[in-house]
């Protein structure tokens, strides 16, 4: 085979991959409105990717905060605006950092985890256990995690935008001495509705994103332990770099 | 009644099914056995639908299945239950919950006519008291005894084995395969093993059929079927199925 030939069948593999991950969330979303509901799992999922992950945002929120603050003091200083701190930790967060930097989290700890559930899951055919019982795998076990990943990344990036703010308060008001009320003006004047919205809008496309990437890997996991140690990786890797790309085409389509 | 019709079936350039015709007997202890890595479980699982063949049809009484999917493909799947080679129970769920699955998923059965069940199953295998343990605390034996529980749990007309006594020894691997017969000899559902056991299999098997080079070459009632003349057949029988033969695949 001559590297054009391979190149081709490289670009067909791709493109196939592709349209069997679209067919994949769509028809995982089909089967979500379709009898019996399963609320009890989506709120099963909520606990496992939102109330799970909690801390480990709150303490990346903290410190991210607080770092942000420290950073832009010395910067904002050298122009003697110092007052416009606030402004700058408060739409930092909820325009980026909130979304990209809860979701790598949430990629982190609660995505690879649901790869390596699923995947074991495919391997000890626990997957077509379910089957033969005439009980949709992509009903009981993924649309749960997709709707649980759309409704829990914005609601812990809530969280870390207002932890964010808080650490940016500790040490531009605690410790660096600006006013607090100069501070907190700061964030209430910058903030508008368009850059929560926009941060609410990038959430809900990286919660997509982490439960849809992380459930494909592991549900089409090869039958090995190497095979679900790479679908692992993959799935945080690709998750990430999506998550990265997205917020450069939505910020760009934002803006 | 199951009948595959000339059923193909590739893996990447390999070729696992090559044409396979056969039909299952109602209410019988159907088994098939082949050398390792013959496709005796590809051929399992195309009955239930969970591989479709590249070419061929797979008939459960007057349904195709081999196209179907969705609700059509879960409404034949009703009929049936698998035992998987690992038993395949889910690892988050105890004994009970598991067993209790597909009553309160499929179903929808609720309190205590889903305890009743659940316990009466669970002792038919010989797992009184074992419903509050997990998987990961069952040995291998109690693990299948799980299994078949589950299986047996919804009364199905037709229940498929795949391997249910690797990994087992001897003395286990008879208590699995007298538990099995025993089931289905009271309650009468169509049986389909895929086996190694040999020649454990021809005493409780009413029909044996073998799998090579992707075919059915013989299917006959377990007498009939040691009494072959085939030489490879023979050697087969003779040395307890554990030699590949030619043109063994993969399973």
């Amino acid at each position: 085979m001559n590297m054009i030939e391979r190149l081709g069948a490289w670009a067909v593999m791709r493109v196939r991959e592709m349209g069997r991950m679209v067919l994949f969330v769509l028809s995982s979303f089909a089967w979500l409105v379709r009898p019996p509901f399963r609320f009890h799992q989506i709120m099963k999922q909520l606990h496992f990717i939102g109330y799970r992950s909690t801390f480990v945002v709150v303490l990346t929120a903290g410190f991210t905060g607080m770092v942000l603050a420290l950073q832009g003091y010395y910067s904002l200083r050298k122009f003697g605006s110092e007052g416009l701190l606030g402004s700058a930790v408060a739409l930092s967060m909820i325009r980026e950092l909130g979304p990209v930097l809860a979701a790598l989290m949430v990629t982190a700890r609660a995505g690879s985890a649901m790869t390596a559930e699923i995947g074991i899951m495919r391997i000890t055919e626990q997957i077509d256990a379910l089957d033969t019982m005439a009980i949709n795998p992509r009903q009981y076990l993924i649309a749960p995690k997709l709707v649980a990943g759309v409704l829990g990344v914005p609601l812990l990036v809530a969280i870390f935008d207002v932890v964010g703010i808080y650490g940016g308060s500790l040490v531009g008001v605690d410790l660096l001495g600006i006013s607090e009320g100069a501070y907190w003006n700061s964030v209430e004047s910058a903030v508008e509705w368009k850059d929560v919205y926009g941060g609410i809008l990038k959430s809900i496309t990286f919660g997509l994103i982490v439960s849809w990437i992380c459930c494909y890997k592991g549900f089409y996991t090869r039958q090995s332990a190497e095979g679900l140690g790479s679908a692992t990786t993959e799935a945080v890797v690709l998750s990430s770099v999506l998550i990265l790309v997205g917020d450069y085409i939505l910020t760009s389509l934002l803006l | 009644m199951i009948k595959l019709v000339g059923v193909e079936k590739k893996f990447g350039d390999q070729p696992v099914l090559q044409g396979v015709d056969l039909t299952i007997p109602v209410g019988k202890m159907t088994t098939i056995i082949g050398g390792s890595g013959s496709g005796k479980s590809v051929l399992l699982k195309h009955m239930i639908g969970l591989l479709q063949p590249d070419r061929g049809e797979v008939w459960v009484d007057d349904v195709e299945i081999s196209r179907l999917s969705g609700t059509r493909l879960n409404d034949v799947r009703k009929r049936f239950a698998m035992l998987f080679q690992g038993a395949a129970l889910f690892d988050s769920l105890s004994v009970f919950e598991n067993v209790a699955f597909p009553l309160r998923e499929k179903l929808r059965m609720k309190g205590p006519e889903v305890v009743q069940r659940v316990e009466e199953k669970l002792k038919e295998v010989g797992l009184t008291g074992m419903g509050h343990k997990f998987p990961a605390e069952l040995s291998g034996g109690m693990r299948k005894r799980a299994g078949l529980a589950r299986a047996l749990v919804m009364e199905p007309e037709i229940i498929l084995f795949d391997e249910p006594t690797t990994g087992l020894d001897p003395l286990l691997a008879k208590s699995i395969h007298d538990l099995i017969v025993a089931m289905q000899r009271r309650f009468g559902f169509t049986a389909i093993m895929v086996s190694h056991e040999i020649p454990e299999i021809f005493g409780i098997s009413d029909w044996v059929a073998m799998l090579r080079k992707g075919k059915i070459v013989l299917m006959a009632t377990a007498a009939e079927f040691q009494r072959t003349t085939d030489p490879e057949i023979q050697e087969f029988i003779s040395v307890g199925g554990t030699v590949a033969l030619p043109g063994s695949r993969i399973d």
